[in-house]
């Protein structure tokens, strides 16, 4: 659990460096150089079926535990207090399936239209000898639609409150603690949190404002 | 002081179990088992069946005293036991919901009693040391650093209450088994045996039925002696060492 979650926790990062490249104003052009590389490069496609891999299986242990857990604790009480445990670190089973459910339609918008349909417009750049999908473009119609940043917006929530518990949580449960660093860690892993939600929050807002006042 | 009990009475581990109301007039001196006290003799006087509670040192120490008031174990002082739990910390006119400690590791006897002899057997697991090592002098020709001693004895101040599996929502006891690791690590005379019993502590806690921990952190909250789940922390970390890397 700890090691799929640290590892899609890097991932996040990846691929927040990658996306941020659509708020360059090239009209797309770094960004649709960048996918090209990504959908094409032999490695990547490595890595991408480990991180369907860490998802799928992240997702199951998770679901694992949450149902033996259950079974465990048995009946409920009558009186339940704060005292018995915050809500994030009890709802992160709810806010997992959230985020799958977030990245199903995340999925279906960009990644399956790119790869199985023939929807997308070539380009060709005129430093570059080979043409590429215009993915750019892609985004920018969906991010163009106010209902799809309304449903990334509520999802990178759900995002920055599962690794609030999350990123602390890995760490305990892999022994890193120590009175000296651990209060560094839970700042860190709240900053983290909130701060890489609020950055990929950035992109569909930025194109979905950047184009209403090009009307 | 006036109070409206709303205690679980449940005949045996299979019986549905039901919450009854009784109306007590206890003092505000009394500790909360005296307060229970005063409720049995008065459904004794009824020729009722007493409610089933357990207790046995009522100053602390022994971890006897189960149960949960008004949605927390051991009531709603941090640090303190039931029994050592006094009445002055309610008003007249309250009503005090009063249950057993919920974990299908912990099933229910009768009433408020609960069986919590899976804890026994994780310390039979390994929670020793094998040989004999003499009286208080022959512990002194150890030394001890101070800091590390007081550490283990941190650790060692869990009374095996359960308090922690209650109030957890997985039904978890990382709690009590790090402690009680812990304790025996950080000492000399502990030292030896330590990767086989962190093993067969923690196969024994799975193998009775306990959740998984999802670091939560109400079992320290309600823990009695406070315990720190730094404790869990060092547990996994000792766990994962004895498994991948020590023999
Ligand atoms: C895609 C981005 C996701 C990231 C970065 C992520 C990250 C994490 C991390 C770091 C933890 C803490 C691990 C630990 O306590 O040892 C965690 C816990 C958890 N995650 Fe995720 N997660 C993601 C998606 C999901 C999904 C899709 C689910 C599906 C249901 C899910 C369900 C859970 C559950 C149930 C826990 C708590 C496990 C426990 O109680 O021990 N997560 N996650
Ligand atoms: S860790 Fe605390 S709550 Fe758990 S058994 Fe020990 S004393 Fe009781
Ligand atoms: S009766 Fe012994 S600790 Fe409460």
């Amino acid at each position: 659990m700890s090691l799929t979650g640290l590892f899609l926790i890097s991932f996040l990062i990846v691929h927040l460096l990658g996306n941020l490249q659509l708020l360059i104003p090239d009209g797309g052009k770094a960004f649709n150089i960048y996918a090209h590389f990504m959908s094409t490069n032999i490695v990547i496609k490595f890595i991408s079926i480990g991180l369907y891999v860490g998802i799928l299986l992240h997702a199951i242990q998770g679901i694992i535990i949450v149902l033996d857990n259950r079974k465990a604790k048995g009946s409920k009480y009558a009186v339940n207090t704060y005292e018995n445990g915050n809500w994030l670190s009890k709802n992160m089973a709810l806010l997992g399936t959230f985020i799958l459910f977030f990245l199903c339609v995340h999925m279906g918008d960009f990644w399956y239209k790119v790869k199985f349909t023939d929807t997308l417009d070539l380009i060709t750049y005129p430093d570059i000898d080979y043409q590429v999908k215009d993915i750019y473009q892609r985004v920018s119609m969906a991010f163009g639609n106010v209902w799809i940043v309304v449903i990334y917006i509520v999802g990178l929530i759900a995002l920055a409150l599962h690794l609030i518990h999350g990123f602390q949580s890995a760490f305990t449960t892999l022994g890193l603690q120590h009175p000296k660093y651990t209060p560094a860690i839970n700042v860190i892993g709240i900053l983290f949190s909130v701060g890489i939600s609020l950055l990929y929050a950035l992109i569909p807002l930025y194109m979905y404002f950047a184009k209403l006042s090009n009307y | 002081m006036q109070l409206t009990l709303k205690v679980w009475r449940q005949k045996n581990g299979n019986a549905q179990g039901r919450f009854e109301h009784h109306n007590i007039e206890a003092e505000e001196h009394m500790s909360f088992l005296e307060m229970l006290d005063v409720l049995n003799e008065k459904l004794i006087s009824e020729k009722k069946e007493p409610v089933a509670f357990e207790h046995d040192c009522r100053e602390g120490i022994c971890g006897a005293c189960s149960m949960v008031i008004n949605g927390r174990p051991h009531g709603p002082q941090t640090g303190t036991t039931t029994c050592q739990l006094h009445m002055r910390a309610y008003k007249s006119g309250d009503t005090i919901t009063i249950e057993p400690f919920r974990a299908n590791s912990f099933p229910v006897i009768k009433d408020l009693v609960v069986d919590r002899s899976s804890f026994d057997r994780i310390i039979q697991a390994g929670g020793y040391i094998s040989v004999n090592t003499g009286q208080a002098p022959d512990g002194n020709t150890i030394p001890v650093e101070k800091d590390q001693a007081s550490d283990a004895f941190d650790s060692a101040t869990c009374i095996g209450c359960g308090a922690c599996v209650a109030a957890c929502p997985n039904g978890s006891a990382m709690l009590f088994t790090s402690a009680k690791v812990n304790h025996l690590e950080q000492l000399p005379q502990g030292k030896v045996e330590h990767n086989r019993r962190v093993k067969d502590m923690v196969k024994q806690m799975d193998k009775e039925g306990f959740g998984k921990c999802s670091n939560v952190g109400a079992c320290s909250v309600e823990c009695p002696k406070e315990i720190s789940v730094e404790n869990i922390a060092a547990l996994n970390r000792h766990y994962l060492s004895s498994v991948f890397v020590k023999k």
